[in-house]
This record gives structure tokens, sequence and C-alpha cells, in this order.
């Protein structure tokens, strides 16, 4: 089976350091894969240099078996490659609608749209409350009222249901748990599993070990700038992955799952 | 609900409300804080009602004339215009302070081109009005390529342009005669339609078309719905698609054209081409646009708040000085509006939901 990421050997310097040193990166189809790593460790530098974010120095990167160079996220996009960042990018004063379709709006057909580029906000705001109820999301009031007004699981929600509305690669995740409570975090757990089973993977970044044991399918861990293994969830317990993360214990040999 | 991690078993018998907090009976300032913060161009409109109602009351009924009416929309026509660039770039939460530069240096350059050089009138506008763009492209790119703040970017482009106006113009006016002879078209905007005692200038008209326009656009349009959001949070708008750096180059653009019709208008409006004149207009604009409730930290406020900005302190003028009060009283007067709306601007944004 084609894996639907595969990078190897992805190096990026700033400077005299090392952020990326000969990382490899895998992603399956269909899975859920945590990237883990100590503060520092370079976990996000990888997942930036896979969606554009950064263009690594040296490496390859494959999507679904052909060679890519992104040079900004909005071209990965393109490509149908969403990342849900840590702090949302939501703008909080524009309404959900408006947000879900940010950088990809709709235009009314015809004149109108043509001519005057007039918005479909009809259109937009259908599609986003069809979105949100088919994610079990739509508890809020109004799809007009502006972000800001809305709890951070809600936010959460939104910013998730506009990356599994988009995407048709894969869903990248920056700590998607790390600013919500027990049961917020608990309903974005459910809404990421929600995600998978209609088939599109994830990369998950997670400093919460029960989260990421809890979804993950695979756990690849990073350390000191590169891969250091990835590991089954079901071999393995917490603290075994905190202890290769950390450097506290052997690791098993690279990619045994 | 399958694989849950052991110690969240609990959650299962957990309680599901969500946090409940006390309904508490919400007080007529909370609804009227929700209010304003869900339409943000309640405030100046109130306002503007009062104030006509009051200098009604005060100066009496030639303030309240279709003529005096009228009379105070040509005397907020042009820095309407510049307040209607002005907003544009408030709203990326950015300023621009050559607003009044760049409308100037177009029109001496409109004037000179059709007056003393003879080019034709159509010509020498189009040249100012590309003008106009070039110079708000100047801004919009010193501030996303250098990344220089947009204050200081502006406060120097405002120099340069100032002097540019002085050099080319040699500090002379362009006298109305001459312009009525070589070039009639330049006064267009000072043309008016006489409807029951109120004198409609185009001028006016322009001037509300471009609100209506830029409204348009901000309102309907994906492009205006990218400039709230780079206005409201700039990285969260780059992470979600948005081309940043070419939507600001395109609203400073925008601004500049504005300034530039302002200019081609303004010499309507003046009559004559003086370099010297409306050499306070950058901070009468970012008064009208503050006092129309636009926030200065981006991304909130309609652009009909700095029509109804520029209006207010119209009202405020023509009103006192009808009632006789001093030149100075009136300026004390726009002090206080502008601490106000910032006041109550400030006020709104604090609405808990």
């Amino acid at each position: 089976m084609t894996p639907v990421v595969s990078a190897k050997g992805i190096v990026k310097r700033y400077g005299h350091v090392t952020a990326i040193d000969h990382a490899d990166f895998e992603l399956r189809p269909g899975e859920i894969l945590a990237v883990i790593g100590d503060n520092g460790a370079g976990k996000s530098s990888i997942v930036k240099a896979i969606c554009g974010a950064t263009v690594p120095d040296e490496g390859e990167i494959q999507i679904e078996g052909k060679p890519v160079k992104f040079s900004s996220p909005i071209e990965a996009r393109e490509m149908g490659i969403e990342i849900v960042y840590q702090n949302l990018a939501l703008s909080p004063a524009l309404s959900i609608a408006d947000n879900m379709f940010t950088g990809r709006e709709l235009r009314k057909p015809g004149f109108m749209g043509k001519f005057f580029r007039m918005l479909d906000k009809p259109a937009m705001e259908k599609f986003a409350r069809e979105k949100l109820t088919e994610l079990g999301l739509m508890t809020v009031q109004s799809i007009k009222q502006p972000v800001e007004t809305l709890s951070g699981g809600q936010r959460q929600g939104v910013a998730v249901a506009r990356a599994a509305a988009f995407a048709t690669k894969f869903i990248i995740m920056d700590e998607p748990t790390a600013a919500l409570g027990v049961k917020e975090s608990r309903k974005v757990l459910e809404l990421i599993k929600d995600v998978r089973a209609r088939g599109i993977p994830i990369i998950l970044i997670s400093h919460n070990m029960p989260h990421v044991f809890e979804v993950a399918d695979r756990i690849h861990i990073h350390r000191l700038g590169k891969r250091l293994c990835t590991i089954d969830p079901k071999d393995y317990t917490m603290s075994d992955a905190v202890a290769f993360m950390t450097g506290a214990k052997e690791p098993p040999a690279q990619d045994t799952v | 609900m399958t694989t849950k991690a052991g110690y969240e078993q609990v959650l299962d018998g957990s309680d599901t409300n969500v946090a409940q907090f006390e309904r508490r009976h919400h007080t007529v300032l909370e609804r009227v804080q929700h209010i304003l913060h869900n339409n943000p161009t309640f405030v100046p409109v109130i306002v503007l009602m009062l104030s006509l109602v009051a200098f009604w009351i005060i100066a009496g009924g030639r303030f309240f004339s279709a003529f005096n009416l009228s009379l105070i929309m040509q005397q907020v026509s042009i820095i309407g215009m510049l307040a209607a660039a002005q907003s544009l770039i408030i709203i990326t939460a950015g300023i621009d302070l050559s607003v009044a530069a760049i409308m100037i240096l177009m029109s001496v350059i409109m004037g000179n081109l059709a007056v003393n050089f003879g080019v034709p009138p159509t010509i020498a506008i189009i040249v100012g009005v590309i003008g106009g763009m070039l110079a708000g492209a100047m801004n919009g790119l010193l501030i996303t390529k250098i990344k220089l703040p947009p204050f200081i970017t502006t406060l120097g482009t405002w120099s340069i342009f100032f002097a540019l106006n002085l050099w080319l113009s040699g500090a002379q006016s362009i006298r109305s005669q001459d312009i009525d002879e070589h070039a009639p078209l330049l006064k267009f905007f000072g043309n008016a339609i006489n409807v029951g005692g109120a004198r409609i200038t185009f001028g006016v008209i322009l001037m509300i078309v471009i609100f209506v326009v830029l409204w348009y656009m901000l309102n309907k349009t994906a492009w205006g719905r990218h400039v709230y959001a780079i206005g409201d949070d700039m990285e969260a708008a780059e992470m979600s698609g948005i081309r940043t750096e070419r939507t600001l180059v395109s609203v400073y653009m925008l601004a500049g054209l504005v300034c530039a019709v302002a200019g081609w208008a303004s010499i309507g409006r003046v009559g004559s081409i003086s370099p010297q004149s409306f050499y306070e207009g950058n901070l009468q604009s970012i008064t009208a646009v503050v006092i129309g409730g636009i926030s200065l930290f981006g991304g909130r406020g309609s652009i009909m708040g700095a029509l109804f900005g520029a209006l207010i302190v119209g009202v405020f003028q023509s009103g006192l000085r009808m009632a006789g009060v001093d030149v100075l009283w009136q300026v004390f007067a726009i002090g206080w509006l502008i601490i106000i709306a910032v006041a109550i601007d400030q006020w709104i944004r604090r609405v808990s939901a």
C-alpha cells in the first residue's frame, strides 16, 4: 500500500541549529499517526516541512507516491491537506460560516458573482451548518454568530469541522486538546475518531499521552531532530513511550510497525 | 466510546450538563451593550440624530433648513472621502497619515498637467488617479515587503508627498479662472443640483457612491472578508490561507485611488488648487473614522460609520457656529467627541457573552 506521506532524509538548518536532522516520516492510509517528542525535539519542524510551512534544505517528500515541493501551506491546501493549528487560525470577529470558508469563498452563480464578485452567503451558511451537524456540533445558536462568542471547545470544533470538510488527503492537528478541559477534550477526541472513520488519515501532534494512546494507530517518536522509532500503542505502555522520547530507554529498531 | 483511558471511565457517570451559571437577569445596560456589539454603526447614527435635534433646538430652524443641511454635506464631502480611504486602512489595523498628502499631490498633478501643460483634462485626471494608486502601492509595499509599521511608513510618505507637492506646484495655487478657461472638467464635482432649497453637489453624490461601493466590497465579497480577517488577526488570516501581503497592498492601492478621486473632487469644492489646503485632512479623516465607531485595533466596525462620523463633525461645527459659539469651543467639542467615541468602543468590546 502506498503511504499517504513518505518523507526521507529531511534536513532543515537555521544557522548553526539543525532543527531536522535527516528525519524520515510516513503516514499510511486511514490511520491516526501521533507524533510525540520532548520540547525542542523538532516534531513541529518536521510537520511544518510536510505541509509547506517551511521548505526543507534536503530530502524528498512524496504524497501518494508523487514527489512534491510545497513553498507555502496554501499550496498544500490546494492539494487537499488541511491543518488545524494550535491557535486555530480563526478570525474572532467573523462568523462561523465566514471562518469555514476563509480563502475559498463561494461566489453567487451568474452575473452578480461573475461581475460583482458577490459572495453566496446562503450557500456558505447551509454548507457550514451541514458540516457542523454531521460532526454533532450544531449546539451553537447560529451559524452567523461571531467565533469570539463560542467556548474553547466549540471553536476547536469549528476548526476541526473546517479541516474535515475540505481535506481530501490528510489532516494535521497540532495539540488539539492542549487548551481544553476534560470534557471538551473528550468531545474533540471523539471528533478525531469520527474523521478517521470517514477514511481521512490524521497526523496528531500531542503532549498528552493518555490522548495519544487512546486514539493513535501508530506513534512516531521524535528525538533530537530525527525519527527515533515508530511504535504500536498496543505493544508499549505510556511510560515506555516517555522513556524512549527522553532517551531513558533504548528504542526498538526503527520502523518496527 | 470504546477505548477510554482508565482514569476517564468515571466520566460516563458524570453530569452531562455543560457548566451552568446562574442565569442572571440581564440589565438594560447589558442588553444595550449587546445590541451595540452586533451593530457597531448604531452609536454614530444615534449620536448624529441626537445632535441634529439638539442643534435644531439650540440654533433654531435656520440650522435645520434644507439649505444648511446640504451645506454641511458639502463641507464634509472631501474629508468624508478621505475618511472612506482611511477606514479601509484602519480596518486592517493600520493607519494612513498620508491620505491628505496623496489627495493634494494628485490634485496638483491634475491641475498642472491640464492647466500649465495643456494636457487634455481627461488624461490629466487618469494620470492623477493612477498616481494615487502608485502612492498607495508605495505605502503598501513598504509595509508588507520591508515590514515597516504603517504609522512610521505613512508618517514618512506624508512628508515625501507633501514635499513633492510643493515642488511640483512651486508653492503656487492654480487660480480658479485659469481652471475654468483650460480645464473646466476638473471642477466637475462642484456642479450641483438644487432640490427644494437644498444644494446637492456632485461631490456629495460622489462621496455617497464611494461609501456604498466600498461597503459592498467589504461586506459582500471575499476580498472584503479577507480585509476584516487581516485586521482581526493577521497571523490567523495568513494561516487560514489568505494571501495577506497581496490583500494589504491592494487595500493601500484602493485607498490611494480614493484619495486621488477626492483630489479631483476637491478642485470642484475649493474652486482653485492650493498646495497648502487640507493640511489637517489626515487627522480629520482619522477623527471621522474613530467617531464612526471603527476600532483602531482593526477588524471591527462598518465603513458607513465613518460617513456618519464625518457628518457628526460637520453637524457640530455648523451647529455651534450658528449658536454663536467661538471656534475654539468647536475644536474643544470635537476633542471630547473623539475621547467619548473611543471610550464607548472599549466598553462595547468588553461585552460578555
